[in-house]
């Protein structure tokens, strides 16, 4: 078998794909445009930020992503399957086994306990209890809450649970995160604290393989803070409103492990500028 | 940016349990001062009031009285026969209300049209005075025990559906998005999401059932047969032991209490996780 050839293929099929998505809410008589025709791709191992003011769709983007909404037209792939294949009612689970997502609410179920939760995913797909629950404790090390496993989700601080939210996404190891203002709800500080450590457990799952950047999750984050986006992202999509549409892209390359530092040098700034007038502008 | 990494590992160190450690504040031991002093005070006004009063023991006899009925009563063996006989009507009662209140609550907390087509019949099974049902149960199902388990049932079978509908309706938004990013199947759904989410409102519905389901087997004893608690009060009523009659009616007491209890254990059992549990272990 060819590495090389394997190496070239992945960009394509392990990435995303939207051709011409379009996403029309309400009823015959009040349509609401909530996004116009989109086309967008995302690379194997890329960090793209969906930025924008709110009714700008970004949030309706990523969960036609995810499939929780089906497009009104156009065509989404994953990981080179189809999401929604022609002629079929219900999503192709090989696409959805490859999503993982993180709310902006963690989710948790107050009635299971921390690694219960975490490996609540493996135990819908039929994995033994013994098996997934040595998985979600190396996801408990990994997102740094070990210690916790037993606990009931309502014992944990906003962050803590956001991080158990983070490892049940990743406990089935979907090739792509999707993540729906994950850190919306926290803190300033814890805020910051969790964006670095997403970059860490990022950079960390891709450790240990040949090729870390192969073995890299994709992750699609949709947010409003425009620091948090220029921070994480390698490339920030704007989106602008009624209808949504995408407004443009920038390429964001400081490299990585990027620290809180970076966010007071001169080039970071400058970024964020850029983006907080084209954002006075449009919205 | 430090913060939430220090403060996993400070109460990681606490050991686990710790946190639910019993508090002996003044809030958990007030009930138990005070609820026996105000036992004390209420029998001490009734005896004196007796005492001063001279009223006739067919309309009030004293607590010493009706502790001694009680004290005679309990060492006899029909008594227990009458008081497992009302046990029985109302725990088989209540349980035909559970599983059919929840089954059919579980329907119509998911299915719109089925809820519109049945809410009319429902309600309307709701007007009825229920008990005024009791006659004709009696025609239908003699003097045994069966008209009793059906007063029970229907007695306490509304609150359980109510709430059963309630609880399926308020599954979190959130939680089922969860459940679809997953691909979970319709019984994954309901076994891991549905019926822990309700739970709480089904435990609810459990708690008003009971004790509706005991005052159903008893009005039910009161017209028919000769078997329960509720035929033991009318024939001491017949028979003019006012102060028998006031032992009956503590000892249905005494058995309420022990479902109210139950129910409570059956609650801490199911949802340790619930805030209502996690409020009573805490003490506030």
């Amino acid at each position: 078998m060819s590495a090389s050839l394997a190496a070239a293929a992945l960009p394509a099929g392990n990435g995303i794909d939207l051709d011409g998505v379009e996403k029309w809410y309400g009823t015959t008589d009040e349509p609401v445009y909530a996004l116009s025709k989109t086309d967008l791709s995302v690379a194997q191992g890329e960090i793209l930020v969906l930025l924008g003011p709110s009714g700008c769709g970004k949030t309706t983007l990523l969960r036609m992503i995810g499939g929780l909404l089906k497009p009104t037209r156009g065509g989404i792939r994953v990981a080179g399957h189809d999401l929604w294949p022609k002629g079929a009612r219900a999503r192709n689970s090989d696409a959805v086994h490859e999503l993982g997502m993180v709310f902006q609410e963690a989710n948790l179920f107050p009635w299971m306990n921390i690694e219960d939760n975490i490996a609540l995913p493996l135990e819908l797909r039929g994995v033994g209890r013994t098996e997934r629950l040595a998985q979600a404790r190396a996801l408990t090390r990994l997102v740094g809450i070990n210690g916790f496993e037993k606990r009931w989700p309502r014992e944990l601080s906003g962050g803590m649970r956001q991080r158990a939210a983070i490892a049940r996404a990743l406990s089935y190891d979907p090739r792509i995160l999707l993540m729906d203002e994950p850190f919306g709800a926290l803190d300033a500080m814890t805020r910051d604290a969790m964006n670095l450590e997403l970059q860490r457990i990022w950079m960390d799952l891709g450790e240990g393989g040949a090729n870390p950047a192969a073995s890299r999750k994709t992750i699609v984050l949709v947010t409003h803070s425009i620091t948090e986006a220029v921070f994480l992202a390698d490339r920030i999509v704007l989106l602008a409103p009624r209808p949504g549409k995408v407004d443009r892209e920038i390429a964001v390359s400081f490299p990585r492990p990027r620290s809180i530092d970076l966010q007071a040098t001169v080039e970071f700034v400058s970024v964020v500028n850029e983006l907080r007038h084209r954002l006075e502008e449009i919205s | 940016m430090a913060g939430p990494e220090t403060d996993a590992q400070t109460v990681a160190a606490v050991p686990a349990g710790a946190l639910d450690a019993p508090r002996f504040t003044l809030g958990k031991l007030l009930p138990w001062i005070t609820t026996p002093l105000l036992l004390c005070l209420m029998f001490g006004i009734w005896h004196v009031y007796v005492e001063k009063t001279g009223i006739s023991a067919f309309i009030l006899p004293p607590p010493a009285a009706v502790w001694e009925a009680w004290k005679e009563m309990i060492v006899a063996p029909a008594t227990w026969d009458h008081t497992w006989t009302t046990i029985y009507e109302t725990l088989a009662g209540f349980f035909w209300a559970l599983v059919i209140g929840v089954s059919l609550g579980v329907a119509l907390g998911r299915m719109r049209w089925l809820e519109l087509t049945l809410t009319p019949f429902i309600v309307a099974s709701q007007v009825v005075p229920k008990v005024a049902l009791v006659p004709l149960m009696i025609v239908w199902f003699g003097f045994g025990v069966t008209p009793k388990i059906l007063i029970a049932a229907v007695l306490a079978f509304f609150p359980i559906l109510t709430n059963t509908v309630l609880g399926v309706k308020s599954v979190d938004r959130g939680h089922r998005d969860v459940m679809t990013s997953l691909n979970a199947t319709r019984w994954m759904i309901f076994r891991r999401l549905e019926l822990p989410s309700s739970l709480p409102y089904i435990l609810t519905g459990m708690e008003i059932g009971i004790v509706l389901a005991i005052i159903g087997a008893v009005v039910g004893e009161f017209l028919g047969g000769n078997h329960g608690l509720g035929y033991m009060l009318v024939a001491k009523m017949n028979a003019y032991e006012t102060d028998a009659l006031f032992a009956v009616i503590f000892h249905m007491t005494m058995v309420g209490f022990v479902f109210y209890f139950a129910i409570g254990a059956v609650r801490r059992l199911l949802i340790p996780w619930h805030e209502s549990v996690a409020r009573d272990r805490a003490g506030g």
